[in-house]
This record gives structure tokens, sequence and C-alpha cells, in this order.
């Protein structure tokens, strides 16, 4: 409670009347506009939370008079990115893949696509970027089973590998030691002659039978000297890139009971210009041809 | 203890706050006036007609001379165009001017406040319209003391509306500097600029007219930190405006007993035309921004009292206190401080100079993919792949060739363009953009434990006559690892 009000005799101002063991205040307030100010910020918040959402209730909330949405802005940006991108897939689909390649814009829209969709579907298997792992190809050197040019990167990834698909490429190694085709011996010596190649240690066996046993058994597919075939796709022998291992032992386990790895057919999931934007991606990585 | 006592006894009459005084400021002419006008006329003149000013650089690129153009990250200066990566020279420029000031100001005093400060020129502006408008000192203070008359208020609202319309043009102009000027005008009469345009010269505006209208001297007192340090730049053997305090003093005015009195009349000239109303007699202060207006002031009293001219004048404390003992001393313009300020000076330009001139026209990185870090070939070779970036900052598109040395062998490819390996590949760069490519190289590395090896990207802009390398990093198996 104020008690008593008195003017300072120096500065000429009422002090507030309050007194604390001798010490006195000046009443001083705020300058009036500074006040009004403070008001109108008042005024000014009361508005903007009747147009905008902002008082939260038990189940649901004030929208404001606006009808104003963060996430509805936020979807309207998406739907509208959505029917741009829409618009160049819809482009990349009517256009054969050699013309998208050679039009830099489409060719922008393929590879950004490309990319993500690579990332969610192939990389499990085929690693970032195509970077390979055993069993699974890498996707960058220049060693191509079925074939590296756009239109067969293209083909493999539609209709996949040994897959559901009537049109899937399709092969099929024997199992030359699991099914008695050929005995563990000479199995031993037709790795030999085949590790050779690419500089593996032969362990004794006879060489030159093994040459011959390859070019009996093995050479149809993977070529006289080992070159490999894309009609069956059949991997190089004579190359220093290797799908299942490189060692001895690899390849008499490859040789026994082959492994052969199966690719979806991604025409079942993916439509045909979101295939087409993968393979200039995956043809991108370094491997085309 | 007495000193304290002392104090308490002096504080209660000792306010801690001063209310403004309202500076009315009077009409003088005189050399020191038409210098200070000419100054004025030719920096507002660049202000406001540098943005129209044309540089042709070409199609596709601004043509205005100087255009500080924030929303592509670019600046145009003249024959320079500045990428952010340049901004250094930019602090090279603040460094210069900052020094350049320090050395004006230990010379000549505080000539930058008086004469070429945008808050002097714009004021002085302001103070010319509201004596155009309202009339001389006397007229305006005996008119601001009498009650309001549709005349008074007729006068008043013809003052703002014209500070209002010269503090618009002020803002205007600023966007000028960031936005092609012809085509900012046009949008922002249209309705068609940018909302930060229009907030930007709705700010500029206000604050102009705020600063040069009202807060005038307050800004120089109270707002800038300037006077706050000049203390440090000068000293006794500085050229400042200075009352002659030696041959002024006793100042008075009785006819009959002219010996008793020096040359100063005390009729306060001086004061009336000082823009931030203070005393020169009463010595170098804070306030006083160097102008000079008093001297010619002082001058006409001089004059009409048949006494010698320059009472008020440009002169050293230390030659003052020389006079006032009757003694002569010389100037003493070159002095440690001031040959340090000028070898920094020297020293700043020259580096800012050499900044200029061997600024790079391009710039090149190559970035390592993060996976794979290689891939085997066929042949038992290795492949890398790299992004690189290679910034055109000229006028004209280029072509570049790169190669690469420090790999047995090296091919290059640029995957997303074409698959042909050859040992160099070729860029094609449109002018002032950054071209992003993918790389393939490929090679026999060496045999190393760690399978890493350096290589060297050396691109060539044959037309140009200009090479430039980046060393990066090759990764291959290593032997370590290699069966």
């Amino acid at each position: 409670m104020p008690t008593k009000i008195e003017k300072d005799a120096v500065t000429g101002t009422e002090t507030t009347g309050h007194d604390w063991d001798g010490v006195k205040e000046l009443n001083t307030p705020l300058p009036s506009w500074w006040l009004y100010l403070f008001y109108a910020c008042i005024g000014w918040a009361v508005v903007m939370c009747l147009l905008y959402p902002s008082v939260p209730g038990i189940s649901g909330y004030w929208h404001g008079l606006l009808g104003y949405s963060t996430r509805a802005e936020a979807m309207r940006g998406w739907h509208e990115m959505q029917g741009r991108h829409a618009d160049a897939m819809a482009q990349i689909t009517k256009t054969p893949i050699e013309q998208v390649a050679k039009d830099p814009v489409l060719m922008e829209t393929a590879l950004t696509s490309g990319r993500s969709t690579f990332a969610n579907n192939c990389q499990p298997c085929h690693g970032q970027n195509g970077s390979g792992r055993v069993g699974y190809p890498a996707l960058g050197d220049d060693v191509w089973l079925w074939g590296g040019k756009l239109a067969d990167i293209e083909t493999t990834i539609t209709h996949g590998v040994r897959s559901a698909d009537p049109l899937a490429r399709q092969s099929l190694m024997p199992s030359f030691g699991a099914d008695n085709i050929l005995n563990p011996a000479e199995i031993q010596s037709v790795a030999d002659y085949v590790g050779v190649w690419w500089g593996v240690t032969p362990e004794g066996t006879n060489v030159a039978a093994g040459a011959k046993l390859f070019a009996d058994n093995c050479a149809a597919c993977h070529g006289d000297r080992g070159q490999g075939s894309r009609d069956f796709g059949a991997p190089p022998l004579n190359a220093h890139v290797h799908l299942y291992g490189e060692t001895r032992n690899d390849i008499v386990a490859q040789v026994t009971h082959p492994r052969m790895g199966v690719m979806p057919n991604w025409n079942a999931r993916l439509d045909t210009g979101t295939i087409r934007s993968v393979a200039l991606y995956v043809h991108s990585l370094g491997g085309g041809e | 203890m007495n000193a304290v006592h002392d104090l308490e006894k002096v504080t209660p009459n000792t306010s801690l706050y001063a209310n403004r005084a309202k500076v009315y400021t009077k009409d003088v002419y005189g050399p020191v006036r038409t210098a200070k006008s000419a100054i004025m006329v030719f920096c507002l003149a660049v202000y406001y007609t540098l943005p129209w000013l044309r540089w042709n650089r070409g199609p596709g690129v601004p043509d205005q001379a100087l255009l500080l153009d924030l929303w592509h990250e670019r600046f145009y200066v003249f024959g320079f165009v500045l990428w952010p990566q340049d901004i250094y020279l930019l602090t090279g420029l603040l460094i210069l001017g900052a020094i350049s000031l320090f050395l004006v100001t230990s010379l000549f005093g505080r000539v930058w406040c008086g004469y070429t400060c945008p808050q002097t020129v714009w004021t002085d502006l302001f103070m010319t319209v509201e004596r155009w408008i309202e009339g001389d000192r006397n007229t305006r203070m005996k008119r601001d003391a009498a009650p309001w008359s549709w005349n008074k208020l007729g006068l008043k609202l013809a003052k703002h509306w014209l500070w209002f319309w010269i503090a618009f043009w002020t803002g205007g102009a600023w966007m000028m500097y960031f936005v092609d000027a012809p085509r900012v005008v046009g949008e922002f009469w249209t309705l068609r600029a940018d909302p930060d345009v229009y907030f930007f010269t709705f700010l500029f505006t206000t604050t102009t007219y705020l600063l040069a209208g009202w807060a005038r001297e307050q800004v120089c007192t109270y707002m800038c930190p300037w006077p706050r340090f000049q203390s440090a730049m000068f000293d006794e053997q500085s050229i400042i405006v200075t009352y002659q305090g030696w041959r002024g003093e006793p100042r008075g005015h009785a006819r009959n007993t002219v010996e008793k009195f020096g040359d100063c009349v005390d009729c306060d000239a001086c004061v009336h035309v000082c823009p931030t109303g203070i005393d020169i007699r009463d010595g170098v202060q804070m306030e006083c921004i160097n102008c000079g207006l008093c001297i010619d002031a002082c001058n006409h009293v001089m004059e009409k009292m048949d006494r010698e001219p320059w009472l008020i004048t440009w002169d050293t404390l230390a030659r003052q206190k020389a006079k006032a003992e009757g003694r002569h001393e010389k100037l003493h313009l070159i002095r440690p401080r001031s040959a340090i300020y000028v070898a920094a000076l020297t020293l700043c330009t020259a580096l800012v100079l050499v900044g200029f001139l061997t600024k790079s026209t391009t710039t090149l990185s190559v970035i390592h993919d993060r996976a794979p870090m290689f891939v085997r070939l066929k042949d038992g070779g290795i492949r890398n792949a790299y992004t690189v970036k290679i910034a055109n900052k000229t006028q004209r598109a280029a072509t570049y060739v790169m190669s690469v040395m420090g790999l047995d062998g090296a091919k290059l490819s640029l995957p997303e363009q074409n698959t042909t390996l050859s040992p160099s590949v070729q860029f094609s760069i449109d002018a002032g953009v950054v071209g992003a490519f993918r790389v393939v190289l490929q090679g026999q590395p060496q045999s190393r434990p760690d399978g890493r090896q350096d290589v060297n990207f050396t691109l060539t802009n044959a037309p140009a006559g200009e090479s430039m390398h980046y060393r990066a990093l090759f990764f291959s198996p290593g032997s370590e690892k290699e069966n």
C-alpha cells in the first residue's frame, strides 16, 4: 500500500509512496507509446490466434478462420512436384532409351530418378552404386553377363534373370560334381587349368587333362579360351572379375555344385519409365557399353 | 573520505539525464560551406546515378556496372565478377577503407564525419530542405514557439512531405544496387516486385527519414562508435578545427574597452551554425564533426568588426600551444603514426591488388566416389570414379581438357555422356556456371600394401592458356589382400 506519495526535491518526480527502510523509489512509468505498443501486440496476438490454428482441444484443434495448415501447404508442394515428375516420366516412357540418353533434360530426370529407385530396390543385393559382392555382379566394371548396352540392361531389369517372367534371361550350369558328370580329380584339374588365367597357383594336377576336360564340357558356354558368352549369361573365365570367388576352392565348389543367382523381373513392380531410368543410371555407373 | 562527501554533495544537483536541446542551425556562406555543399552534391549524385550506369558483359549476364546480386550469389563490380569464394577481397576492401579512415583522421581530424559520412550528407540535405521551406534559424525558432496555425501546419506538412520523398528515393535507390535498376523500378510501380524489395525500401525510407530528419546529431553523439574511438586516431599534430583561444580570450564586446578584450566578440555565430549544436570555443569535443562551418561564420564577424579573420581555423593543438607562447612551430604531417598508417595502407592495397589480379577464373575440385572405392576390370586393371566440379568464372563459355598423371595407362571417360575411354576428356561449360561431371578413371595401379596412390588431375583451358592441378587418391585392392 502506498503510504505517502511525495515529490522528489531534485527531479520533481513523484515517488511511488513505498518506503523501504528509508529507500524511496521515483515513480517513472513506461512511456505511454511503449505501453500502447504492448497493447497493440496483445491485440495482434488475439487476431492471429483467431486467423490461424492455435488452440488445442481434446479431439481436435481450432483450425483458424483462414483454414491454413502447414501440412496442406507441404502436400500442395509435394503434389506439384509429383505432377512435374509424372510429366517427365511419361516423356521418358514413350521415348526409346537411346533417345533419352541423348537428351540432357530427360537424362537429368532419368539419372536422378534412377539413382533413388536403384537405392531403394537394387542396392540390397548389388550394393551402393552397384559396387557388387560375391554372387551379385558389380555394375561399374567392364564385365556383363547379359550385355552392357542400354537396351540389354533395360531387358535384364525388365524381365529379370531366372525369374518367374517367361521372357526372363534363362541359363543353367550343370552340376558337374553333384550329378557325377566329372569326378573330383577331374574337377580339380579343370580348376587348375582355369585358375592359371588369373594367376591361381596349380596344385600338381594334370593341367593338360584339365584343358581337354574344359574343351569338352565347358567351352560350349564359356568359350574355348574362357571368354564367356552373353547368349547364355556365361561369365568370362579368363578375367580378373569373379562372381563367386577367385580361389581354387571357389572354382571347385562352383563346378561341383554351381550357384546361379536369380534377379526378379522388375516389370512386376516398376513401370516402364522407372525401369528405363534405372537402366540409364546403371549404364552411367562406368561400365556401360 | 572527504572526496566521498564531496561527491555526495555534488551528485544531488547533477542529473545523469539530459533532454535533447533542439539544434536550430543558421545558414552560413563562405568557402567551407561551398566545399561542403559541393561534396554533398557529388556524393548524392554518385549514390543516385551509379545504379543506372551500364557495363556490357555479354548476353545473359546483368549489364549493370555495380550490382550486388545476392539472389544469384554474384557481385558485379565493373570489370569484375565476384563469386562467394572471392568474398575475402571484400574483406580486403573494408580493411583498406578502415586504414584510409585512420590515416585521414590522424592527419586532418574527422573530415569523413564532417563531409562525406552518409549521416552528414543526408542530414545536411534535410536541413537545406527545412531552411528552404521554414526559413532560417530565427524564423523557425519563433514559429516553433508560437501556437499552431494553418500556416505553421502547412509548412510543417510540406517539409515532412518533401523529407518523405527524399527518404523514399534514398531507400528505393538502395534497392537498385541489389536488383537491376530499370527492372526493379518497373516492377516496383506495377506491384510485381519481390516482397523483399518492398520491405527493404520501406525500411530504408523509414531509417533515412528518422535519422536525417529527426535524430540528426544524436546519431553522431550517441549511436555512432566512431566518435568514441577517434581520440585514438588523432593527436596534438592533427589539423583540426580550432578556436584560437590565445587570440580570442577574454571574449567580450564592450566597444570602448577594446584593449581589455580579445578578438572574440562573443556573438555565438559559431554556435548557431554548428550542426551538432556545440561551442567550438570549449576546445576539442567528442561531438565536433570537424565540418568547419563555424570558421565561415566567424570570418564574417571578424570582417565586419575589422579584425583579422581565421579566429577559428584549421590548426594543430601543438601549433596553437606554441602560438599562445609566442613561438612558431612547423606542421608535422609525417609522424610515426602517419608513417605506420601509410605503410599498412600500401601493404593492404598491394595485397588486395594481387588478390584481384591473380583471382582465378576457374576452380577445380575432384571428389572420389564414396562407394565403390574401386572396381576390378577384366584385364586386371582398376577403375575409380570421381565427381569433378569446374567453376567457369569467366564471362564466356569455355572448353576444358582434363588428363591424369601418376597412373599407368590412365584412361578417362564421362559415363553420363558417352562411354568412350581416352587419355583425356573434354568439358564445355557455359559462362559463370559450375559444371559437375562424373568421371571414370581406369589404369594399372602401382602395387602398394595400402592400395592407394596419388594421381594428379590436370585441367587446361587452351585458349586462356590456363592450367591447374588437383591431387586426388586412386584406390586399388592393395597387395596385402592380393592372392
